[in-house]
């Protein structure tokens, strides 16, 4: 393995982009098509990483608020039916 | 005739792959990891959706037209550029089509010289700048035995033919093409083989296509393998038999055609078919296998049908003596019915031949198409390949014939070993000049061409349509002109491009196992 650097170089993240380029053809593509290619493939990132920002915030917080209500609210549970 | 094969039992010292020194069939079809193939789609799924948009911009005038259309008056006629085949073309071939029909300005020996060619345009238009790129080390080359020389004491006996016969023939073989040095030719292409006799033709492919429709007509049937070449496929239809494909170098698929056609016979009637024969190939260009054939010949003695052999890449490349596989398995050609050849590959010259029994060779002089319509060989071509011939035999009172044998041998052993070691996925038999290494996907053939071409080593890769859509490989043909220090280059030239574009997916080698090769562990070492 005479051409690997270690992980985390620069180098080594140019060679990851080097694949992504190979795997996906954009390696054949005129520069044009490579500026649609990549904005669209940024924007699909984007979107995802926000839709999991989203979510997992709510999930999170509502999860908390339930953890909560069980702990620091002891007449919101089912035993408060006995009076 | 009965001389001739006197000749060569004296010469011989026994049978070369007999008992009890037989050597084993090793063949490696290895597949890739999952994640190549999904890796691969992804490639093509991505290029499908450029090709499709690049399409409606060039169909809603957005783009400027290069490629072929219909004109205004076809308009509403059956569309004619819509299909994949052209689909394809436009939008994948022509991405990396500057890797083919690069003109080449000097002899394909082992090292040639490449014309300089550059688009400005991606790839719709080329220019040359008028430099040539010199010494490029010539992977790709049919030189199996490197008889494409230039070296003139070499072609003496070449330019004596010349200037007495000059280059035309202006002939058919039936009228007046038939000349001295054909018949000379001849003789010597059936002692090479040890057959009775022989005929040659003007080209190889043609040997193919042209002769198998004299052998066979409607109402016989052709068993023909699953990778065989254009040559015999077009061959075979032009016939008019009926054909049936069996799985790659697959004896059970075989046995089983076989039999169903001697049960059922032919299709409605259900009468016997009129022959049955089996087309296969001495080496398969494509994937480097060699053909089983101590199991075929077998096989064709107990459902007594007929062999067709097509030695184009293995005549002269494998075999003790460079006999062809034939001589590879330790078998007579007495076992094959019609022997088939090229000089194109190991020769060093152009034409092919077909030979075996006298009966078979006469009834092909006057019934074969090329022997009535085509232009015989050129005598100074002919002569090349009796020089090279004799040069193979020993006859010129050297060597070097079997030098080269042995030096093929060599080269080949050692490139596959150490391209095996790198972890390289190479396809084919141990034995086989031919080596393709595997690419996998189509972003990739583009790139390796390309960065071997700046090394200076020239490859060829092959994609779909040639192979699988999922299998594209880079072909390199091992020569016998090839010294250790071009191997060396290229291996090494290999070693790095396989780091950089990650085509190291072999999990069987010594690469993806380090810690079993240790060099304390002497009881594991060959």
């Amino acid at each position: 393995m005479t051409g690997m650097d270690v992980k985390n170089t620069p180098s080594y993240l140019y060679w990851l982009f080097c694949q992504f380029e190979l795997i996906t053809c954009s390696y054949l593509m005129e520069p044009w098509e490579k500026v649609l290619f990549y904005s669209f493939n940024l924007a699909m990132l984007g979107l995802l990483l926000y839709t999991a920002y989203v979510c997992v915030a709510f999930h999170a917080s509502s999860a908390f608020q339930l953890l909560c209500s069980f702990l620091g609210n002891p007449r919101g549970n089912a035993l408060s039916v006995l009076k | 005739m009965v001389t001739a094969t006197k000749l060569s039992n004296n010469q011989k010292n026994g049978v070369s792959n007999g008992t009890p020194y037989k050597k084993t069939f090793i063949e490696h079809f290895e597949q890739a990891p999952m994640y190549v193939a999904v890796f691969t789609f992804v490639g093509f799924a991505v290029g499908t959706i450029f090709g499709y948009l690049r399409d409606f911009m060039r169909a809603w005038g957005l783009e400027k037209r290069n490629i072929a259309t219909e004109r205004a008056q076809q308009k509403d006629f059956v569309p004619l550029y819509q299909d994949f085949e052209n689909f394809y073309t436009r939008n994948l071939y022509l991405r990396i089509r500057d890797n083919w029909n690069r003109p080449i300005c000097s002899v394909p020996g082992p090292q040639f010289d490449l014309m300089e060619r550059v688009t400005d345009d991606y790839n719709w238009t080329f220019r040359f700048t008028g430099r040539t790129i010199k010494n490029v080390i010539n992977m790709g080359s049919y030189n199996y035995l490197g008889f494409a020389e230039t070296d003139v004491n070499a072609l003496k006996t070449v330019t004596i033919e010349l200037e007495k016969y000059g280059t035309g023939v202006c002939s058919t073989r039936q009228e007046m093409g038939t000349l001295d040095k054909h018949v000379e030719l001849e003789k010597l292409v059936a002692t090479f083989l040890g057959v009775e006799d022989a005929m040659v033709f003007g080209m190889g492919f043609a040997t193919n296509s042209m002769n198998i429709p004299a052998l066979v007509g409607k109402g016989c049937l052709i068993l023909s393998d699953e990778l065989n070449h254009t040559s015999l496929v077009l061959g075979a239809r032009l016939s008019g038999a009926t054909i049936r494909i069996f799985k790659h170098n697959n004896m059970q698929s075989l046995e089983k055609l076989l039999r169903d056609a001697i049960i059922y016979g032919q299709p409605r009637t259900h009468r016997a078919w009129r022959k049955i024969i089996i087309l296969v190939e001495g080496i398969y260009s494509m994937e480097g296998s060699i053909v089983r054939l101590p199991e075929i010949v077998s096989l064709k003695n107990k459902y007594k049908a007929y062999l067709y052999l097509d030695e184009a890449h293995s005549i002269g490349a494998v075999g003790a003596t460079g006999r062809g596989v034939v001589e590879y398995f330790g078998m007579s050609p007495d076992d094959i019915d019609v022997l088939m050849g090229t000089f194109t590959k190991s020769f060093g010259a152009a034409g092919g031949y077909i030979a075996g029994k006298k009966g078979l060779v006469d009834f092909l002089r006057t019934h074969s198409h090329s022997a009535v319509y085509a232009t015989s060989m050129c005598p100074p071509v002919a002569e090349q390949i009796i020089r090279a011939m004799k040069c193979l035999m020993g006859l010129d009172g050297t060597t070097q014939g079997l030098q080269r044998v042995r030096q093929l041998e060599k080269n080949t052993r050692y490139f596959r070993r150490k391209l095996h070691e790198m972890g390289f996925i190479i396809y084919g038999n141990d034995d086989s000049p031919v080596v393709p290494l595997l690419l996998y996907m189509p972003g990739k053939i583009g790139a390796f061409a390309r960065r071997m071409l700046e090394r200076n080593i020239g490859v060829v890769v092959v994609g779909f349509p040639a192979t699988p859509i999922t299998e594209s490989r880079a072909r390199f043909c091992v020569s016998a002109a090839h010294t250790r220090e071009m191997l060396d280059t290229v291996l090494n030239a290999l070693d790095e491009l396989g780091d950089f574009l990650h085509l190291k997916y072999s999990r069987y080698s010594k690469s993806a196992h380090p810690e079993l090769y240790e060099e304390s562990r002497l009881e594991l070492e060959d």
